[in-house]
């Protein structure tokens, strides 16, 4: 139970609404964060979301400087606090 | 013997690379292979001040060295493969100043394999404007690399980056990153078995070994023991070298780059909010679409004309200035139309080329596929399937190759078999002369021409089709790995129009010697199988015409025309076509066009050629192929032979036949195996058979 608590706790990259931003944590899925990461989704780094597009997926970020666009699914796979 | 030095240009997508290597090339480029697969490899030759030649090759833009996709894969190959041809003396990095973290990796990567390499810092401008100051002598200072700093849109600093291509001796980078004592001795272990200098390349020769070029499968079996014996983790240990690597990237972007908290990007944000809107975004996407077809038949139209008219003119000149014999009417009656009909596609070719280029060079290209990405999710494709499916309007072997982008397999799969749907460049020229037939010249709703109406219907149609495909072949193939997405959205940017302009240049020219070469050679052998016929019908055809007619007064004039056909009616060509009339009379067909069908199955835009050919036998009129097709007559229903019915018809049969033998062959090398072409050929055919057996029963 308690461990099913701190996963509901932990936010993650797709509950960001338009000009809200995070620090990244962590990640849920190992291959996609080797992509991932090479891209500049450093843990610690901040992430922010810009835009969504018109069918609310796929999402556009602001990362490491650039505009990175992920799907929802992926962005699931990123923890931010 | 002195070896022409090679020079591998490597970057990060959307990082300038393009518009580096046109600016040390030119029109010095060629386009080949690279060895065993088919990924586009760009070449060029560049002239250093010293006088020396070196080779410049292109590779795809990549984030990594670790391969994500088949593009990707080409990098790892060239650079880790020693024994490979393209592998080279010196690597340029080039890099985005303006996002100078991202871009630094992949340099970062390429220098610890040991390869000398010079830094490109391109973009610097942009940095700024963005508030980020960056001191190209401390990158240089803290990396120890020769590090150039370089407009690749004006081409200033080019000089300097070609005197530092001079230098021949250029010491290996130091190495940057450093592995574990594990990965150490795991790549102790490597070195002695595989005879490797270099550590960073045994590691990734670890972690990698599934996808190492030239391994046999001893090789391979004896890493994966090694690596189970030591309980190794490829996955983790990649991504302690992707964190170790950007820390290092940390430390010298706080020595290099100053920030300003001023962010200046507000262009960008603003054309998204448009680009990306929920209605504009797809209304601008349509708008595009529809002004590049109406551009391309209202601005092509009249050069092509004159092509038309010039080709035509010109065989006639030929007949009557050159001695009448075999050799004449080989040259004014198979010959020139067949060049004729290559040289009149180039204005449409070239305009197509134009906005697919600029829709990529502005970052455009982008927001499409961005825009588009669930819609096509819904069809077993990916938003990157738009790249293809777009390009495929210009030629779909580009297209397909272009589909090495998409990372998931089954998606870049159905991606390949719905391209050669949409409608290339070369169903063109027979839409349009089909169109010309049968659709009066007239404007709707004031502005819009009803044939480009007309023409685009054709395009929506290839379009839809390709799209109902690829729904109904994500229920026949399996999903084998996740699909995911991940990609960047640059800035926009204007279009660099040297970049556009050698685009154009070097589609048009691949397009007129590779395609022109076939349909030359088609033109000829048809011209032979119309001229020549087994027995003496051919040879005595006014005899036997004479004798048919049972004594009846005719004019010289009709005679000649009634001769030719009985000349045509009765060479291999027309006794081929016979054949297969009762194939295609259902559809509206009859054997003159049954000829252009085969001959067509080498290449579409044979057909046009073949039409010229066909109708030019005999005939001593200076006349257009248009010209010449609407005045032929129907002999069963004695009116025109090209009724609307027919002519959509036809259409209908070259928007959903697969009727080309390149990328037939392209696919089996994509796909590697001969399964995917040939469903291809076998799907796409009866489809349209079916097809145009409904519209043309419909209609008639």
């Amino acid at each position: 139970m308690a461990f099913q608590q701190i996963f509901i706790a932990m936010k993650n990259v797709a509950g960001l609404k338009r000009g809200e931003s995070g620090i990244i944590t962590g990640f849920t899925d190992d291959i996609i964060s080797l992509k991932l990461m090479e891209m500049g989704c450093l843990p610690g780094s901040p992430i922010k979301m810009n835009f969504a597009a018109p069918l609310g997926d796929p999402i556009s970020y602001d990362i490491a400087g650039y505009n990175l666009t992920l799907r929802v699914a992926e962005a699931c796979a990123i923890l931010i606090e | 013997m002195k070896t022409v030095r090679k020079i591998a240009l490597l970057g990060n997508p959307n990082s300038g690379k393009t518009s580096l290597f046109n600016q040390l090339t030119g029109l010095n480029q060629k386009v080949g292979n690279f060895p065993g697969i088919t990924v586009e490899k760009k070449t060029g030759a560049c002239i250093l001040d010293n006088g020396e030649k070196i080779e410049i090759i292109d590779l795809p833009g990549t984030y990594s060295i670790y391969p994500k996709s088949l593009d990707e894969k080409v990098v790892f190959d060239t650079l880790t493969g020693t024994t490979n041809p393209d592998h080279p003396d010196l690597a340029i990095i080039i890099v985005d100043a303006s996002n100078i973290k991202r871009n630094l990796l992949l340099f970062t990567q390429i220098s610890d394999l040991g390869i000398p390499v010079i830094l490109v810092l391109n973009m610097l401008d942009v940095a700024t404007n963005r508030g980020q100051r960056v001191s190209p002598t401390a990158i240089a200072k803290f990396f120890s690399v020769p590090t150039i700093s370089l407009n690749a849109r004006t081409g200033q600093g080019l000089e300097l980056l070609k005197k530092a291509l001079e230098i021949h001796e250029l010491d290996a980078p130091k190495s940057i990153f450093s592995t574990t004592k594990e990965e150490q001795d795991l790549a102790v272990a490597i070195t002695k078995r595989f005879d490797i200098k270099n550590s960073y390349f045994a590691h990734l020769l670890l972690i990698q070994y599934q996808n190492f070029p030239g391994l046999s499968e001893e090789d391979k079996f004896f890493i994966k023991a090694l690596i189970e014996d030591n309980k190794f983790s490829p996955e983790l240990s990649q991504s302690r070298e992707i964190l170790e690597r950007y820390k290092v990237i940390d430390e010298a972007i706080q020595e290099a780059v100053v920030y300003n908290l001023y962010e200046n990007r507000n262009f960008t944000e603003r054309l998204d909010k448009i680009f990306t809107h929920k209605i504009f975004g797809y209304a601008i996407f349509f708008g595009v679409m529809f002004l590049i077809f109406q551009a391309i038949f209202a601005w092509a139209t009249a050069p092509m004309d004159w092509i038309d008219s010039a080709f035509s003119a010109l065989s006639l000149s030929i007949k009557s200035h050159l001695p009448s014999g075999v050799l004449t009417d080989l040259l004014s009656e198979g010959v020139v139309p067949g060049i004729g009909g290559v040289v009149i596609f180039i204005p449409q070719i070239a305009l197509l080329f134009a906005f697919i280029a600029i829709l990529e060079e502005t970052g455009y290209m982008s927001r499409v596929v961005f825009l588009m990405d669930k819609i096509m999710r819904k069809f077993g494709l990916n938003g990157k399937s738009v790249v293809p499916l777009i390009s495929g309007v210009a030629c779909a072997i580009p297209a397909i190759m272009a589909a090495r982008t998409i990372d998931n397999l089954r998606e870049r799969l159905i991606t390949i078999f719905v391209t050669p749907l949409m409608s290339c460049s070369a169903r063109l020229p027979v839409y349009t002369i089909l169109i010309a037939l049968v659709v009066p010249d007239e404007k709707v709703l004031g502005i819009l021409s009803l044939q480009g109406v007309a023409l685009m219907g054709m395009y929506i149609l290839g379009f839809v089709m390709s799209i109902v495909t690829a729904a109904i072949l994500q229920f026949l193939i399996k999903a084998k790995s996740k699909s995911y997405f991940v990609m960047e959205l640059p800035l926009y940017k204007f279009p660099r129009w040297k970049n556009v302009g050698i685009t154009i240049i070097e589609k048009s020219k691949t397009f007129t010697f590779e395609a022109g070469k076939i349909i030359l050679a088609i033109s000829i052998i048809l011209w032979v199988a119309a001229s020549f016929g087994p027995g003496d019908k051919v040879k005595n055809a006014e005899e036997y015409v004479k004798k048919s007619m049972n004594g009846a007064e005719i004019s010289d004039e009709d005679f000649e025309v009634k001769v030719s056909a009985f000349k045509l009616e009765n060479s291999f060509a027309g006794i081929f076509g016979k054949a297969l009339e009762p194939a295609i009379k259902p559809l509206g067909y009859d054997w003159k066009i049954g000829i252009a069908l085969v001959t067509s199955f080498a290449a579409r835009e044979v057909f046009v050629g073949t039409m010229a050919t066909i109708y030019s036998i005999g005939s001593d009129e200076e006349s257009t192929i248009k010209s010449r097709m609407r005045s032929e007559i129907n002999p069963d229903t004695g009116k025109e032979m090209y009724t609307p019915a027919v002519a959509l018809s036809l259409m209908v049969f070259y928007a959903f036949a697969m009727q080309c033998m390149s990328t037939l062959a392209v696919v089996k090398k994509e796909t590697n195996s001969w399964k995917w072409p040939m469903l291809q050929l076998l799907y796409m055919t009866g489809l349209a058979y079916v097809s145009s057996f409904i519209v043309y029963q419909l209609l008639s």
